[in-house]
């Protein structure tokens, strides 16, 4: 009886002579752009940095392709590479995510931090990473980017910061709460020592990490078409019982509204940072030179 | 009572809202100021200054309303982003005035809708957090009911937190929870277990300095002595020189 409802077999299908005729296209060489469906050449795809060269999308990117892009090369000296999570609270089964999650990522959390230079300006960078638990916040993010602001705090640097977050890692409960006010105080004290933070919000950006050190940048940058959000788009349309406009909540749209300074592509980023970076850089020689005529 | 029933409890419609903790401990001296200066006037914060034992101080707190008419008015307690600059323009009037700032937290959550996010939800929650964390005056957060999530601590980034015995906080509501790990919302008192929102839970994480014990009759002597403890609480912060107090509240922040 089953079979009645399989699939008829397509006759070209089974002729093992037009299959092997056919030119043959491994799956890794091209790349199907999820916006604009056009199939991508993976290896125009790498040269574009990721970006789709036919719509523009911005393909999420892992962390330390993203280091690799923005920062000089061999600069990056890597920060608390080996803190990683335990099930604090004993939460069902996130002894076995965290484990996937390290798997899938080859990362041990969902933040790298460390010191580099973008284009010979020194800086502290914190990448963020989607493919770790959706980029979540759980004690260890805290505890990374608040020991990289504190770093910058000590050593005089600026800080750059891209997000991408699900939001606070609820499998850590309140104590993943906490890491919003932890971070917010690591940067409040690098920002009274006058110290330059830029913030670069990539796809997605939301929850907890929106409201805290993503919106806290002295400039906040984004990737074109990047969602930033509180609360995510779902979640509100649960919420009021309505669909929401389109391009609601875009990194454009946060533009139009006043709360971002810019949306940059990421071809230009590195250019971008340095230049920004540059622009606040303190003038040690000067300082010296009145020092000494005083 | 198991953690469902504390989140049961800190719904109840009948459980005291801001405005009761307000009239109970300030009496007439509270004289309630409104808005943010830049938007509107969000009436699920309440806020002002009034007067503790003779010295002011400033009150704000997230209001539930206590009947349907001023829950619809108050947003059920779930604040816009003006609401939170409302209460920012208020601590930073504390801070010039030197009077210290308590809170009242009872919030399922910051709103989530169109107008939240178009006016920086997340913005005006993430610049409260940083404006809390040096605010150069004495701060003290009492969660009164239910303290939800970013939108709970946006007013909770405090030197001391205390908690009402049935009080909940929580990074996520049961039911968000539930739905993400069974899909399956109506699992609400499983998630509340493992989410660790009690008071004792908190306790014992180190969350919270204080647990406020309900008496069966809420409305006996329980304001009477949480008024004395707020008034010799901040007896004593006003002792510590302001830069010695954000540095030991960025260090309660700190140790998570």
């Amino acid at each position: 009886m089953l079979f009645n409802f399989l699939k008829p077999k397509n006759e070209l299908e089974s002729q093992g002579e037009f299959a092997e005729n056919h030119p043959y296209i491994p799956e890794e060489l091209w790349v199907k752009c999820p916006v604009c469906k056009n199939a991508v050449l993976s290896s125009d795809l790498v040269e574009n940095h990721k970006v789709c060269p036919k719509c523009n999308y911005h393909f999420r990117i892992a962390a330390r392709q993203r280091i690799e892009m923005t920062t000089d090369e061999g600069t990056f000296c890597e920060m608390d590479a080996d803190m990683t999570s335990t099930n604090i609270i004993d939460f069902p089964d996130y002894t076995r995510k965290l484990k996937s999650a390290k798997l899938n990522s080859g990362e041990n959390e969902s933040v790298i931090t460390g010191t580099a230079e973008i284009f010979g300006e020194k800086c502290v960078i914190a990448v963020m990473n989607s493919q770790f638990m959706m980029g979540s916040m759980g004690t260890v993010t805290g505890e990374k980017i608040t020991k990289a602001f504190e770093y910058a705090t000590d050593n005089r640097l600026p800080v750059v910061v891209f997000t991408v977050s699900g939001g606070a890692r609820m499998q850590e409960g309140i104590l993943s709460l906490m890491q919003m006010a932890k971070t917010s105080g690591a940067v409040k004290r690098h920002s009274d020592a006058g110290l330059l933070y830029i913030t670069v919000l990539t796809d997605p950006t939301t929850g907890g990490v929106t409201a805290s050190f993503a919106m806290e940048g002295d400039i906040i940058l984004a990737e074109p078409h990047a969602l930033i959000a509180f609360a995510g788009p779902r979640v509100i349309e649960q919420t009021i019982r309505q669909k929401l406009p389109k391009d609601f909540q875009s990194a454009e749209f946060l533009l139009d509204k006043g709360f971002i300074d810019a949306v940059v592509q990421r071809a230009d980023m590195k250019q971008t940072l340095a230049k920004l970076i540059r622009l606040h850089t303190e003038n040690n020689d000067e300082e010296a030179e009145i020092n000494e005529c005083v | 009572m198991s953690a469902f029933d504390c989140v049961t409890a800190a719904r109840a419609n009948d459980r005291p809202t801001s405005i009761d903790y307000i009239t109970r401990i300030f009496g007439d001296s509270f004289f309630e100021l409104h808005g943010d200066r830049r938007f509107s006037d969000d009436k699920a914060v309440i806020g002002g200054i009034a007067e503790l034992n003779g010295k002011p101080v400033t009150v704000i707190g997230l209001e539930k309303g206590r009947n349907l008419n001023e829950r619809m008015e108050r947003n059920f307690g779930s604040a816009h982003p003006e609401g939170y600059r409302k209460a920012l323009r208020l601590m930073k009037q504390a801070e010039k005035f030197h009077r210290p700032v308590i809170c009242f937290v009872d919030t399922s959550g910051a709103y989530c809708g169109i107008g939240a996010e178009e006016r920086g939800q997340g913005q005006a929650i993430a610049e409260n957090l940083m404006e809390m964390m040096t605010l150069k005056t004495p701060i003290l957060s009492i969660l009164i009911g239910e303290g939800g999530s970013g939108g709970a601590l946006a007013l909770a980034v405090a030197d001391e937190v205390w908690m009402l015995e049935n009080a909940i906080y929580s990074v996520i509501s049961p039911e968000g929870c539930a739905s993400i790990l069974w899909k399956d919302s109506s699992k609400t008192a499983e998630a509340s277990e493992c989410l660790k929102l009690t008071s004792q839970d908190l306790f014992k994480l180190g969350v919270i300095e204080r647990i406020i014990r309900e008496p069966k009759d809420i409305e006996s002597r329980m304001f009477d002595s949480l008024k004395n403890l707020i008034a010799d609480t901040f007896d004593k912060k006003q002792q510590i020189p302001p830069e010695k107090l954000i540095e030991l509240r960025y260090n309660r922040f700190r140790k998570y």
